[in-house]
């Protein structure tokens, strides 16, 4: 049984009001289900508060249909409506459904347009910044070593845990929008010291020294240890934020990985003892040519026509590095008239990108620039879109299965030279 | 059909997740689940492409599976199979993760973890299974009892 604390006990018995008292029911819930002793305190929560598509709005129709409606019964799951206040933790909103001004561009309707609004809007109201990103940490809310936090996207918290040192879990939809209010999470999993050690080993045999090559090690490395947590030694370099970026997505796409140490890299990596603490060292697997190959032959064994009619870059959202190398590679050039480039990335970085000309490089040669959203999100690709190019691993992993359409991992090179080609000529060097 | 037939195959004992009592017709897998772009929530169908279960419904199962992977969009993806009609009925998994124990209890069905024999080697695609979330038993049959 959980233990509460008295402060945790009378927002149970309500006296933060009805909604407070919703989310310590379904965080005390989720507590017991994990087998938590205790909440820990946090003030750090990103989530997707509230957001509904219309079909689930209609669903709680008989509650008024609306973001009161959809907070309560699905986000609290609470059997009754209650009214939701302004949140008490520092709240933040992942990514969302469309673009904000490239909605037409992206398929969307009218309605859905005006559904995304009005979400928008209460999520605001209700103090939640509205960073509409997969990388929070890129667009102002960068936590710290030791912080405690509630973060949905399973990205975002590999990436807090093993490069920040931060304390959170993966967690869901309803957990996050339960946290804002309660400002509680279950003190369970990475919050607590002997969860964050090594479980297996993996020794890299071959030179990862770029994003692509860290990409395919991190989907190496997911698929090996599936949700573990892996102690990555050898010929990984050149260590930069990207690098990590990519490579924690790909682990957590192919695997379930939310923590990884690579020794002299990572903060709470500096030997291979600190990284194992003790605990028993588990497998070890190796990473060499062999492995380098087979990872990039699964990566692009659902990719058969070279004829790229889509190229989506920005997974997980591009940082301005990303954008200013993307702007270097097509200056000058154009999108092929059979495909189409849009690039992903959130609004604060955006806002840089238009500052020093990026996004109008970009457009210029026919591509985009959106925020907010990614084509797996969305469920949004130009249409007819058969074939896509993709330089991430996850969304490798993820877009051609939701879409039902081909696709090719490459560089980011390979992938804009398919976008002006309209052909896929990526190989393994 | 005789008193032998309608003795249980093997009884697991476990810890519960989420209460509540649910029967119905297994699905086993070995492998883990992704929820958000994994699963197809109007359906209940896997559509992760390799996976040994893709293009099958859970539907109505009671789904047997070491765990869950993938983002973290697991919950509110069953989550809306429960809106939609299309949860499973009971789960059994053996790794616990946030995903997995928030997944179970916004769908509200019968849940245990933690079996003392794995429930990926006992049960079997097609047995008839009675979860028990608060005893923290499963039951399995080779077929529907009488």
């Amino acid at each position: 049984m959980v233990k509460l604390t008295d402060a945790e006990r009378a927002m149970l018995d309500g006296d933060s009001g009805a909604a407070t008292q919703k989310a310590m029911e379904l965080l005390v819930r989720y507590a017991e289900a994990l087998g938590a002793e205790r909440f820990v305190e946090t003030n750090n929560v990103a989530g997707v508060p509230g957001s509904a598509p219309p079909w689930v709005k209609q669903y709680y129709a008989a509650d008024g249909g609306d973001y009161r409606a959809v907070f309560s019964r699905f986000d609290l799951d609470s059997d009754e409506v209650v009214d939701v206040p302004r949140m008490n933790a520092f709240s933040c909103h992942l990514q969302g459904g469309m673009d904000p001004s490239l909605w037409r561009e992206q398929g969307m309707s009218e309605d859905a347009f005006a559904n995304f609004q009005s979400d928008e809007s209460e999520v605001a109201a209700h103090g939640v910044q509205i960073l509409k990103t997969c990388t929070p940490y890129l667009a102002g809310n960068v936590p710290v070593m030791g912080e405690h936090c509630a973060w949905m996207e399973s990205s975002a918290v590999v990436f807090a845990n093993s490069v920040i040192g931060a304390r959170t879990n993966c967690e869901g939809r309803e957990s996050t929008s339960a946290a804002m209010l309660a400002k509680r999470i279950p003190d369970w999993g990475f919050h607590t010291d002997d969860f964050r050690r090594g479980h297996h080993s993996v020794d890299v045999q071959v030179p990862v020294d770029s994003i692509f090559e860290w990409g395919m090690l991190g989907y190496f490395v997911g698929d090996a240890v599936q949700d573990t947590i892996p102690v990555i030694t050898g010929s990984v370099s050149d260590p930069s934020l990207i690098r990590h970026k990519h490579f924690g997505a790909a682990a957590a796409s192919s695997g379930g990985v939310e923590m990884y140490h690579m020794v002299g890299i990572t903060p709470e990596a500096s030997s291979v003892e600190r990284a194992f603490g003790g605990a028993p060292r588990g497998e070890r697997f190796v990473y060499d040519a062999a492995a380098r190959k087979r990872i990039y032959e699964s990566l692009n064994s659902v990719g058969t026509s070279e004829d790229v009619d889509y190229v989506m870059l920005g997974c997980p959202h591009y940082s301005i590095e990303q954008i200013a190398q993307a702007a270097a590679l097509i200056e000058g050039r154009k999108v092929h008239t059979n495909s189409a480039l849009w690039v992903f990335t959130s609004r604060a970085v955006k806002a840089t990108a238009d500052a020093n000309g990026y996004t109008k490089i970009l457009r210029d040669a026919g591509a985009y620039l959106m925020t907010d959203t990614c084509s797996a999100i969305s469920q949004a690709v130009p249409p007819g879109t058969k074939v896509a190019a993709l330089d991430s691993a996850k969304q490798v992993h993820y877009l051609p299965a939701m879409m039902k359409i081909e696709g090719w991992y490459g560089t980011t090179e390979e992938c804009i030279d398919a976008a002006c080609t309209g052909k896929w000529r990526g190989k393994l060097s | 059909m005789s008193e032998v037939m309608d003795k249980p195959r093997v009884v697991i004992r476990g810890r519960k997740v989420v209460g509540g009592v649910a029967e119905g017709e297994a699905l086993v897998t070995r492998e883990t689940i992704s929820g958000w772009g994994g699963v197809h929530a109007m359906t209940g169908t896997i559509i992760e492409s390799r996976h040994e279960l893709k293009d099958q419904s859970f539907a109505g199962k009671i789904l047997i599976f070491p765990g869950a992977k993938g983002s973290s969009g697991w919950s509110a993806t069953f989550h809306l199979t429960r809106l939609a009609g299309t949860a499973p009925k009971a789960m059994v998994f053996n790794i616990m993760t946030t995903k997995a124990a928030l997944g179970a209890v916004v769908m509200r069905i019968p849940t245990v973890t933690d079996c003392d024999q794995d429930p990926l080697d006992v049960i079997r695609t097609g047995d008839w299974v009675r979860v028990d979330g608060d005893a923290g038993t499963i039951t399995v049959w080779s077929a529907k009892p009488n």
